[in-house]
């Protein structure tokens, strides 16, 4: 068939309308889908817009008030509590980090047999299913479970974030061993070596900057998270934060989420200028 | 040298380590007694069972995805208009741009859970404080994220489209949209993926969907039922990221 401009016009009208017809097929199945969300969701339109003002009012109360001639003094009233949020951040800080080092050293024993270059395929699948459980059961339940199992406090916070991290750094870990060169390894076995040597010598070096990038990812994660774990009772800053809730002291909601805010600001500004000098050191010395 | 820095530097986060495990009282007493109550609890938890309240379980589920989906919704409607003010190519100035990107930071850096507590005092118990508490965060996300898909977009089609005489708003259709829309659809669909694993959890503060369920099994030691619940949560979750992980291959082979 020649092209002339007929035929090209033509073919065109029909990829359009084609076009079209699929466009309106997915307006179709996403307009059905918000029916079917808002019926089970029992959402309704006029019962949302009159609770944004509500909600809106309720963070405005937050805001405290600040005049300039005694700048100094409502400041100090606003963070009243400083010392003891201090502390608790500090708390807050720490279960992250040791839940980030007992997690992140327990996925690290299971990330070599979890890497389907490493093992025979059903350890790795048993594995896989091990790591891919932690890391869906959400934090809060473990936390929830070992708050009843170990008593109130930080120690269920701390297990409750290793918990999770051992499933989603296991896994992270995993695909960085998988995507090391295997040549290491064989040297190590060919020269006696055992497994576990070939692991240590042949396959860490090389995995280490990625692991350690991970890690420190996971540790501004963690922090935000263990933020949130005093409210089940498992330490840290969110005690506080759920008293301050739940007695409506509005000031202090927002003075306690400002510190949040800047520990988890300066955690991640940290981690990411320690993290892009790993990197950069591993970039320096492949070239 | 180096050597001995690093040698230093895991003596040091050892060191941190176990002033944390003292700091949060792990004394080995401590954990054999614990130990010994999660087996207990793991052994209660078998078989796991709905209690007879299967249907209000589904119910509650069916209600956490709605949760989701609202919250992706509204969160996205509410940044796409916000995008433009973090965008370089829109917004020159750099102080301007520095402050909105700072407070879409901000939005995002509280975790749902505690925008949840905030809304269900603010609003009242149920779904709605839900949605809200998923949105707020997801709205300084995606702000964010559709900003730079903003930037990375190709400034020669829009010229094209201007060129051959279309109009700004025809420019915007042909030139703009057909560049960043598969990129921001994947995005929302990818935080639709997290928002159903946070809102299984909004409930125990009583923000509506299966967390409500599950933190009152727990507090009644109800474990086979809360056991059932968390399987219940876990199947959902593969789903919905199944799902949602071959609408995005799709949207990326077709784009």
């Amino acid at each position: 068939m020649s092209l002339t401009a007929e035929t090209v016009t033509a073919r065109w009208l029909q990829e359009r309308q084609a076009g079209r017809r699929r466009t309106l097929l997915w307006a179709l199945a996403f307009a059905a889908a918000t029916w079917v969300a808002a019926w089970v969701g029992q959402v309704d339109a006029a019962r949302l817009l009159a609770g944004v003002p509500r909600a809106a009012d309720y963070i405005a109360r937050t805001i405290p008030t600040l005049r300039l001639d005694s700048f100094a003094a409502d400041i100090t009233e606003w963070f009243w509590g400083f010392d003891l949020w201090l502390g608790l951040l500090l708390d807050t800080i720490l279960i992250g980090y040791v839940g980030t080092v007992l997690g992140g050293g327990a996925a690290l024993l299971l990330s070599f047999p979890a890497a389907a270059t490493l093992a025979p395929p059903w350890v790795v699948t048993i594995c896989r299913r091990t790591l891919e459980f932690a890391r869906t059961v959400p934090t809060l339940v473990f936390a929830l479970i070992f708050v009843y199992a170990f008593g109130l406090g930080p120690f269920a916070g701390v297990l409750a974030v290793a918990l999770h991290t051992f499933g989603a750094l296991g896994k992270l870990f995993a695909e960085v061993h998988e995507n090391a060169d295997l040549r290491s390894v064989e040297a190590v076995r060919a020269a006696g070596g055992s497994w576990a040597d070939g692991m240590r010598y042949g396959v860490l070096p090389q995995s280490l900057p990625g692991l350690l990038s991970f890690g420190l990812l996971r540790f501004e994660i963690n922090v935000r998270e263990a933020s949130v774990l005093g409210i089940v009772g498992a330490g840290g800053i969110g005690e506080e934060l759920y008293l301050a809730v739940r007695q409506f002291e509005y000031p202090d909601i927002s003075a306690i989420i400002l510190l949040i805010l800047v520990t988890v600001t300066l955690i991640d500004a940290l981690t990411t200028r320690v993290r892009h000098r790993i990197l950069g050191a591993e970039s320096l010395r492949s070239t | 040298m180096s050597l001995s820095r690093t040698h230093l530097l895991f003596a040091g986060g050892f060191l941190l380590l176990l002033v944390g495990l003292w700091r949060v009282d792990a004394s080995p007493a401590r954990i054999w007694e614990g130990l010994g109550k999660l087996g207990w609890l793991v052994a209660l938890m078998w078989p796991p069972s709905p209690g007879g309240a299967l249907a209000e379980l589904l119910a509650a589920l069916a209600e956490t995805v709605a949760m989701a989906f609202f919250g992706t919704l509204i969160a996205a409607i509410v940044a796409l208009p916000l995008c433009f003010l973090g965008a370089g190519n829109v917004v020159p100035s750099l102080l301007m741009r520095f402050t909105v990107r700072r407070s879409y930071d901000g939005l995002r850096g509280i975790d749902s859970l505690v925008w949840a507590l905030i809304f269900v005092s603010a609003v009242g118990m149920g779904p709605f404080a839900g949605i809200l508490a998923l949105a707020v965060p997801d709205i300084g996300l995606l702000a964010k994220v559709f900003s730079e898909a903003l930037e990375s977009a190709d400034r020669r089609q829009v010229e094209a489209v201007r060129a051959s005489g279309g109009s700004r708003l025809q420019a915007i259709r042909f030139g703009l949209i057909p560049q960043v829309a598969p990129l921001m659809l994947s995005q929302i669909l990818y935080t639709f993926e997290s928002n159903t694993r946070s809102a299984t959890i909004l409930g125990v503060v009583g923000a509506g969907g299966i967390g409500l369920a599950l933190g009152d099994r727990i507090r009644l030691n109800n474990w086979d039922e809360a056991a059932f619940i968390v399987l219940l949560i876990l199947v959902t979750v593969a789903v919905i990221d199944r799902a949602s992980r071959a609408i995005r291959l799709r949207l990326i082979t077709a784009g």
